[in-house]
């Protein structure tokens, strides 16, 4: 801020020296009114605001910790014999990329730890961004203007599975060259091209010798430069859109209701990603991850129990554990024009997460297109306020989270000490049941959420205080809310379902139908917020009962 | 070898090579069993461990394993399972069974060292089997290196690379490997309890056993040098932790962070 009271003074001369070289400075670039228009900028304050600015200290994390590494780090499947100090390894041939990540954990000083704190920022930073996400489908955020930066964070999170699934990769260990043998294996899988774009991919039959080189130059330099770029296209749109709020006393879609960038919140988030940057360091000194010495060099010949990818990718191996190779009689696998089509791997494989990701990407339109709305939000929803979207989100997540299950049903059954066959035929149902029941159950629970909020609105808040009225009835007594909160409970939007209009040329088109018979399913259940003459009533009604009018009672 | 050479057309040149390839066949063959021969040795024991541990069976197995161990419809026969498997379902607890099951669990020992010496000996006496191993190939003095590349081409797939143990079909499990004695490991190899295949002298040699047996008490005893090892079950303790006490407890600063204002 000093810079900008100094700034645009052509006969001013700063008194002290640090004032002078500031001066010069901006005289030169400007700063100050950089500095000025971001400082000014307002940010409403909610802890769940906050999980993309730990994705994006997560990144940063990263990018240090992964400088470190390259300098020890080389991604040669050359053929070596161990010959570190970890003993139960010693002499044992192995690459030359498995034995240098051996080297950084156990000879290089400092290596363990900043290994460890780069995998733990890794899964963090997948973890802050699917948390980001769901708090912004969740509250709608991704309407209109921000449908294009959900697009794109829906790209970061790929993107951020793309550079967690090739680092897993690098250290060549056993686990890792299991997971690089399902990719292989899902590869394959596609018709006509998979086997191709696995040899392009391994440089011949895999393993082959050049995977681990190209994954490293895709996980240092081509992924983290699209996820560089994303970010700031995504902080772009952010500053142009402003940030959203949640709806409150005052905050409306023209304002942003909430405290400047400077100098408060540059401080808090300066601290915060210290704070991010110790939680790490803590998790990373403490917990070991991703013990590559248990595992190994890679061989294709052993497969470990217990072999997972990291989490982010769980739920693709846990459909592929879901999908029966043989249903009955029928099989999964055939032979066309004598190649061999495996539907067992390419369905589970591909199917879901392409069903996801394209429902996750077309979202904001498909709800754009039902409910007709063209205009600019920036106060979100309560969840509850939306309970079918609620409900749609809740029924994609159970989804997710059913295969994400089945990826660890192994550890489930022996764990939990139950039939590794009954977890996968449990998960197996839960796959399809799962999103309904979730979306029925959501749905009603966001209804209640609203009934009962509009019950506070209007008879107030029950305080627990039993009163004998004169003539001897009970009531409890309900203490009126504060226009505030008050405001919070009753100050939303509650859409009605829209009918099938008429084109220009006046004809209900058979795509206008189904619109509106989706815009029924989404809204036909609603508890409307509570109107003005409505709680006027209510108060009245408060009124006479404290007044101690017999008849009426507040026991509902 | 001119004189040998010379002979070779001798009418008994061909009976000669016959018997010289019949024997080299046969000798080889010789070794080879010996190798796998199931060794009765009731060296060790007593005429009165065997006396004992009869009473013993016949009071607390012979229930399911029928008198004279031959079997019943609850339990199999153990004529030639030899000391090495009592020693091991006694001495783990496993047996006597405290249910059926799919597979019988790990619990404290009923039977003190003694009396499953004493039934050891007892079936040992019913018929030739493996033999409890000598303190010879338990010396954890081998080559843990080469116990590690035998532990994952043969086990790493039931029991985990780092043994902590792993699934299998209908409520079955391989368990985890930590505070299992160098012997009941032996005895678990050369025995294949439970749904445990066999792995026999030619399959792996003693020396390899020993190997095995260096190389898991070495990464026992080495413990977890990059700290808690959330129960080496790789990626899936991994993710939980991060997601439960990682992001928790940034989302406790978050709210900390966002508690002072509006």
């Amino acid at each position: 801020m000093s810079a900008a009271s100094t700034a645009k003074a052509p006969a001013y001369v700063a008194n002290t020296k640090v004032g002078r070289i500031t001066d010069f400075v901006d005289e030169r670039v400007g700063g100050s009114g950089i500095l000025r228009e971001f400082g000014r900028k307002v940010f409403p304050d909610h802890w769940s605001f906050m999980f993309g600015e730990v994705a994006l200290y997560s990144f940063v994390i990263l990018l240090l910790s992964g400088t470190f590494l390259t300098f020890f780090f080389d991604p040669s499947m050359a053929e070596t014999h161990y010959n570190g100090s970890y003993t139960p390894l010693k002499n044992v041939e192995m690459s030359v990329a498995y034995s240098s990540s051996l080297d950084i954990s156990f000879d290089v000083r400092g290596g363990l730890f900043m290994r460890q704190v780069h995998h733990w920022a890794a899964l963090l930073f997948v973890a802050s961004v699917a948390v980001h996400m769901l708090r912004v489908f969740f509250t709608g955020a991704f309407r209109k203007p921000r449908e294009m930066n959900w697009v794109v964070g829906g790209v970061l999170l790929i993107l951020a599975m793309a550079a967690g699934f090739t680092g897993y990769s690098l250290p060549d260990d056993l686990l890792s060259g299991n997971g690089l043998r399902i990719i292989d294996g899902v590869i394959k899988s596609i018709p006509v091209i998979g086997t191709y774009t696995s040899f392009f991919l391994f440089g011949g039959e895999f393993p082959g010798t050049m995977i681990i080189g190209r994954l490293y130059v895709l996980h240092i330099l081509l992924v983290p430069a699209l996820i560089l770029l994303m970010i700031v296209l995504h902080l772009f749109m952010v500053v142009v859109h402003k940030h959203t709020q949640y709806p409150g006393p005052g905050r409306n879609d023209g304002n942003v209701v909430g405290y400047p960038l400077g100098p408060v919140y540059a401080a808090k988030a300066g601290g915060f990603f210290f704070i991010v940057f110790g939680v790490i360091a803590l998790m990373a000194a403490f917990f070991t991850i991703n013990p590559i010495w248990n595992y190994g060099p890679y061989d294709p010949s052993p497969v470990s129990a217990g072999t997972q990818p990291d989490w982010y990718i769980g739920w693709v191996d846990g459909a592929l554990r879901l999908m029966p190779g043989v249903l009955g009689d029928f099989h999964f696998e055939f032979v066309v024009f004598g190649y061999v089509l495996t539907l067992n791997v390419l369905l589970p494989a591909l199917v879901p997460a392409g069903l996801v990701f394209t429902v996750l990407f077309m979202y904001p339109w498909i709800e754009r297109w039902i409910t007709k709305d063209n205009r600019e939000h920036h106060v979100l929803d309560r969840p509850r306020n939306a309970p079918t979207r609620t409900a749609i989100g809740m029924a994609g997540f159970t989804f997710y989270c059913v295969m994400w299950a089945a990826a660890s049903s192994d550890l489930i059954a022996t764990h939990f000490m139950v039939s590794l066959n009954d977890v996968t035929y449990w998960l197996r149902a839960l796959f399809f049941l799962g999103p309904i029941i979730a979306f029925v159950v959501t749905k009603r629970v966001a209804l209640a959420l609203q009934r009962k909020d509009r019950e506070i609105a209007l008879h107030g808040r029950e305080t627990g205080r039993i009163v004998r009225l004169p003539h001897g009835e009970f009531i409890e007594v309900h203490a009126p809310l504060d226009e505030y909160k008050r405001y919070k409970l009753v100050g939303f939007e509650s859409p009605v379902p829209l009918p099938a209009e008429p084109n220009e040329h006046g004809v209900v088109t058979r795509k206008e139908k189904r619109r509106a018979a989706l815009s029924r399913w989404f809204f036909e259940d609603r508890v409307a917020p509570a109107t003005p003459a409505e709680l006027e009533a209510s108060h009245g009604h408060h009124e006479a009962v404290e007044a101690g009018a017999g008849q009426k009672t507040l026991s509902h | 070898m001119k004189a040998l050479s010379q002979k070779r057309r001798h009418p008994l040149a061909a009976i000669a090579l016959l018997l010289m390839g019949l024997l080299l066949t046969g000798g080889l063959y010789a070794v080879a069993t010996t190798v796998n021969e199931a060794k009765a040795s009731t060296a060790d024991f007593t005429a009165s461990d065997t006396e004992e541990g009869q009473k013993l069976f016949e009071a607390n197995c012979a229930t399911c394993h029928g008198m004279g161990a031959g079997g019943t419809q609850d339990g199999p026969s153990l004529v030639g399972v030899g000391a090495a498997a009592v020693d091991f379902q006694v001495g783990t607890g496993r047996m006597p069974m405290q249910m059926n099951g799919p597979q019988a669990y790990k619990k404290p020992a009923q039977f003190n060292e003694q009396q499953t010496h004493q039934l050891s000996a007892y079936v040992a006496s019913l018929g030739p089997g493996p033999a409890i191993p000598e303190a010879g190939v338990l010396d954890e003095q081998g080559d843990a290196a080469k116990g590690g590349e035998l532990f994952r081409t043969n086990c790493a797939m039931c029991h985990n690379a780092a043994a902590a143990g792993g699934a299998l079909t209908r409520g079955k499990f391989a368990p985890a490997l930590a505070d299992v004695s160098g012997k009941h490991i032996y005895e678990a190899m050369v025995t294949g309890p439970q749904n445990m295949p066999v792995f026999s002298d030619s399959n792996i040699t003693p020396e390899g056993k020993r190997d095995i047996v260096t190389f898991l008490k070495q990464i026992e005893s080495t413990g977890s040098p990059g700290g808690a090892d959330l129960g080496a079950l790789g990626p899936v303790s991994e993710g939980l932790f991060v997601w439960i006490a990682g992001l928790g407890v940034i989302i406790a600063f978050t709210i900390w962070l966002t508690s002072r204002t509006s």
